[in-house]
């Protein structure tokens, strides 16, 4: 009898060790000089936890536990080793859906066995298990949209309707269970069928320009859903791990949508993202375009360069060629900054890891509210594979889409040189003022060919 | 573990994860979401109790694929938000590392 209780104080302790390394592992995080032994802090944590489970009283199926965790992390380092930093959201769409799917099938085993005795701890279960369940099939649909595999935003009349009739079935299923009127298995199978299914629904008509928001939105849905979870297992280290998760994906959430200029029931309601697409009738002028070597000339003897990259400088994978285009110009005494747009990239801050990627020193990228105002004292706006975050529209045009939307000031530099493939629109189709002005002139090309040649042209100043 | 205590654990957490994050620069967005995203990871935890105590086949079944789900979540959270991490660096610190990816 004392050695169980004692070995249940040992567990409950380390649980306890696992949330304040959780919390300090968070902490961490959130500054650039201190983020990497965050993750490291929170590492230990997440593995004292999980050796410990393993002394756990009254519990059997150890070798099926150990195989389940075995192939699960051996697939997980394997593609989190490969993947590639430009598809990093989606994959972190993916561990998230099946942390979501996880907490379900918690609530499920929990639920099919009658192991949720009281009311209190029913609605916990078929509250977390529905939570996990639309964050499992919603984060799958949104690694599905930006991975490609899905590349139409399903809509049509009556969309929100269904929404409503699946969510209203899923929570009938639910008091079902919860009040104790019937726990058949039917139920509890119909009310996860109910949420899988809800979860896909919702997150189809949702565009790929606001996934980001979404797939935060499920990283606080998956959190709050393993709190849930906890109470009903008397977990703390889930409670705590998972409530904290719940909270910080809120703000966070809250973040990327303002960042973004959309609110959350925008982005949930309705379908913009990759709609757009207004009148392009106020653009007037021509587009002029420059050489290589010219602008070699321009940037070798300029005294602040602000370097603008957008996702089609990722794409190209450019970005290690403009930091070396970068460092020849700190070498000669140009100032050089990089200016991020909060949706540079696929989500807030994704640019700032593809700039990390290629060495880029995190003290020379600025965000929007710090760069804003050095424009007008930049002799050149360097705009690669940037569109619509620099669009000039989004001030002073209401009928735009994008009308409201923050954006760099990059038409206030002396100069402005855009690098673009082609004379497309950007994501949102919309024309681009910028690229008209009478200080803007277009360098067509690859980003990553324009990068070597521009390298070269500043190589040919001497 | 009372309702009462549960509810003020429940407060309390809330409260530290939302000042946790808010004063986060946009700059860790990305690794900060993957970064959460890990730590709820801990559902591996709750995951293998469930499967630990599973008698039918089909609880069995479900708590097997609920515990495989909870290692991807733990593990593929952990590598991707270590390696976004491990890049971020300042001028101030010297040049590139040379075992930087």
């Amino acid at each position: 009898m004392s050695a169980l209780a004692g070995r249940d104080t040992l567990i409950q302790a380390s649980y306890f060790v696992t949330a304040v390394l959780f919390i300090v592992g968070l902490k961490r995080m959130s500054s650039p000089v201190t983020a990497r032994s965050g993750i490291i802090w929170a590492g230990i944590g997440m593995l004292v936890a999980t050796l410990v489970t393993f002394a756990y009283p009254g519990m059997s199926n150890y070798p099926l536990i150990g195989a389940a965790i075995a192939v699960g992390a051996v697939f997980a380092w394997w593609s989190g080793k490969r993947v590639a930093m430009t598809n990093m959201p989606q994959m972190i769409a993916l561990y998230n859906g099946m942390g979501g799917g996880a907490a379900a099938a918690i609530a499920a085993v929990e639920l099919y066995r009658g192991g949720a005795a009281g009311y209190g701890e029913a609605t916990l279960a078929v509250i977390g298990g529905l939570i996990g369940a639309v964050s499992f099939s919603g984060s799958a649909i949104a690694f599905g949209k930006l991975q490609g595999l899905i590349k139409r935003s399903l809509r049509f009349r009556g969309q929100q309707i269904l929404n409503l009739l699946l969510l209203a079935a899923a929570l009938l299923h639910a008091a079902l269970l919860a009040g104790h009127f019937n726990t058949s298995p039917h139920v509890v199978t119909g009310l996860f069928v109910f949420a899988l299914i809800l979860g896909i629904s919702m997150t189809l008509p949702i565009g790929g320009a606001d996934m980001p928001v979404v797939i935060s939105l499920y990283n606080a849905l998956t959190g709050l859903a393993v709190g849930l979870d906890g109470f009903v297992m008397h977990n703390a280290a889930m409670i705590v791990a998972g409530t904290v998760v719940g909270a910080a994906g809120t703000l966070l959430t809250q973040l990327m949508a303002k960042a973004m200029n959309r609110s959350l029931g925008n982005v949930l309601f309705s379908g913009f993202g990759d709609t757009g697409g207004g009148p392009a009738g106020s653009v007037t002028g021509s587009l002029k375009p420059i050489e290589a070597a010219d602008v070699g000339v321009m940037l070798a003897f300029a005294q602040k360069v602000i370097v603008v990259p957008g996702y089609g400088m990722a794409v190209a994978q450019a970005q290690h060629k403009i930091w070396e285009l970068c460092q020849l110009l700190i070498e000669r005494g140009v100032t050089v900054r990089f200016a991020i747009h909060p949706v540079a990239g696929r989500m807030p801050g994704h640019m700032n890891v593809l700039l990390a990627e290629a060495g880029v020193p995190y003290d020379l990228i600025a965000d929007l509210d710090e760069i804003n105002a050095e424009f007008e004292t930049a002799d050149a706006a360097l705009i690669i594979g940037a569109n619509d975050v620099v669009n000039p529209v989004a001030r002073t045009d209401k009928s735009s889409p994008i009308y409201g939307m923050p954006i760099l000031n990059a038409d206030r530099a002396k100069n402005v040189i855009v690098i673009k493939r082609g004379q497309g629109a950007g994501f949102s189709g919309i024309e681009n003022a910028l690229f008209y002005l009478d200080n803007t002139r277009m360098l067509y090309g690859d980003a990553q060919k324009a990068g070597a040649e521009l390298i070269q042209a500043v190589k040919a100043v001497g | 573990m009372t309702g009462i205590v549960a509810l003020y654990i429940f407060m309390l957490a809330a409260f530290t994860g939302y000042e946790v994050i808010a004063r986060v620069p946009v700059i860790l967005h990305t690794p900060l979401m993957s970064g959460s995203n890990f730590v709820h990871g801990i559902v591996l935890v709750g995951a293998m109790v469930a499967l630990g105590n599973a008698h039918t086949p089909l609880e069995k079944t479900i708590g097997f694929i609920g515990v495989l789900l909870a290692a991807v979540n733990a593990m593929g959270g952990y590598v991707v938000t270590e390696r976004m991490l491990e890049m971020f660096k300042s001028s101030r610190a010297g040049g590139p590392r040379p075992g930087a990816r």
